[in-house]
């Protein structure tokens, strides 16, 4: 990291990341946060904001391979380190197990949630490709769906680990 | 919901934070996990004009035991990194169950055991754990490093013992016998709640006299709090269902507690007594740390 030069008084600094693959360097100001540099800088807006508390999950992105809430990340604290949003879950046009499974599954409503209950999912099933139901709703613990969706997204969670398993 | 303007700094070394810190005063803080200060600073519940990142700090997310026997965890260590130790999962399980009933996922990948501590906060959960397995933590400045027992670390709600220009760099559990130790907790949700009370012990059994016990007690006095009186009740005495039932009974009457949202006092002092006795119960009959 390094410092540029101040404008009209106010401090920017260097950020280098990596989101779905892809270098970013961004200068950015100290106090910003991962999920505004994601949403207003790089234009990456599938990742939500809701409490952006640490509480509801809408910010969910995975920071070196795990879940973490951007909201309560500084983007200088994301410098050299790589970043899998929502938008780098699907290989190019071909939705990931994952999504296909909440879409076969009605596991959305509204979809506020599903960005994050996606990556929190994601995380889950590259750690533990076999997950019982408390295993799942453990996971998903920290996503908050005020539709009140949680049974279909626990069904469609285990019938993605399912699928994945048999497709290995 | 943006963060208030203030400075960044990530030094490279400890020290150099030290300095960092001692020179900006009491306006400056060491940013570990974040999940706590970054949250109090959005709610206007905390007001700084300098963070300093302890990020570069890599030798403090690592966990290992020495040629001693003593456990020495780094205070970046994130929760999950404290669940996922196999040192710990080895040595100290008890750890590793508490930290699993912190927060949530996203949390745990964030917060560290540091943060956890020098937030100082009445209800977390570490504490009291810790304390029961006897940690101690290393306090490093300006002047030098000093290590003192976590026990005397708190001094009241969100306050401790740390001095502007120090940084919290490890725990430090020495090798001991133990044969049993947990923590229970009691909040209104399975996950992303606060303790309501909590209750840590850890106990040496021989056959089934109880030769040495620590009892502590989380979110119901101003600091985490040990159960002296409980615990010299219990030590020295043949383990008894009516032992444990009396056991938890002084705890309870031991424990400060304050009504707020989550509970009444006299709800908290009954959650010590049953908390009390089950954990000591479990602690016994496990036969593991």
């Amino acid at each position: 990291m390094q410092m540029t030069a101040e404008q009209s008084g106010t401090k920017y600094h260097l950020v280098t990341i990596t989101v779905n693959g892809d270098p970013y360097t961004r200068a950015v100001k100290a106090n910003t946060l991962l999920v505004n540099l994601l949403r207003d800088d790089l234009d990456l807006t599938g990742t939500k904001k809701g409490c952006e508390l640490g509480d509801c999950g809408s910010c969910t992105v995975h920071l070196d391979g795990k879940p973490v809430n951007s909201c309560l990340v500084l983007a200088l604290e994301a410098d050299g380190r790589e970043i899998t949003t929502i938008e780098g879950v699907s290989q190019g046009s071909e939705l990931d197990t994952i999504q296909k499974s909440f879409l076969e599954n009605t596991a959305v409503q509204c979809g506020y949630c599903t960005p994050g209950m996606i990556m929190s999912a994601k995380a889950l099933l590259e750690r533990n490709p076999n997950p019982t139901e408390l295993e799942v709703r453990e996971a998903i613990a920290g996503n908050l769906c005020r539709c009140t969706g949680y049974v279909n997204i626990v069904k469609a969670i285990l019938a993605a680990a399912e699928k994945q398993n048999k497709e290995q | 919901m943006y963060l208030p303007d203030f400075e960044y700094y990530a030094p490279a070394t400890v020290n150099e934070a030290c300095e960092l810190l001692a020179k900006l005063g009491p306006g400056a803080k060491v940013l570990a996990g974040g999940t706590d200060i970054l949250s109090k600073m959005k709610q206007d519940q905390l007001s700084l004009d300098a963070v300093v990142s302890i990020k570069n700090f890599n030798q403090l997310t690592e966990i290992v035991e020495n040629d001693k026997g003593d456990v020495i965890i780094g205070a970046r260590v994130t929760h999950n990194s404290l669940i996922d130790s196999p040192v710990l999962q080895k040595k100290y399980p008890s750890i590793c169950h508490t930290a699993h009933q912190m927060a949530n996922n996203q949390v745990r990948n964030t917060g560290t055991i540091g943060g956890n501590i020098v937030n100082a906060v009445p209800s977390a959960d570490l504490p009291p754990i810790l304390i029961a397995l006897g940690a101690q933590v290393k306090l490093v400045g300006t002047g030098g490093e000093r290590i003192l027992p976590l026990e005397d670390f708190f001094t009241g709600p969100n306050e401790s013992v740390i001095k502007q220009d120090e940084i919290l760099t490890e725990f430090i559990i020495e090798k001991q016998s133990l044969t049993g130790s947990n923590y229970l907790k009691f909040a209104l949700r399975r996950s992303g709640a606060l303790a309501v009370a909590g209750v840590a012990v850890a106990v040496a059994m021989d056959g089934n006299t109880c030769t040495k016990a620590r009892i502590v007690m989380g979110a119901v006095a101003p600091t985490p709090a040990r159960a002296k009186g409980a615990e010299q009740f219990l030590a020295g005495k043949e383990v008894t269902d009516e032992l444990l039932e009396e056991v938890g009974n002084r705890a309870a009457a031991e424990s400060k507690p304050i009504s707020d949202i989550r509970g009444s006092a006299e709800y908290r002092r009954d959650l010590v007594g049953v908390l009390t006795r089950r954990a000591l119960k479990k602690a016994i009959s496990e036969g593991h740390v």
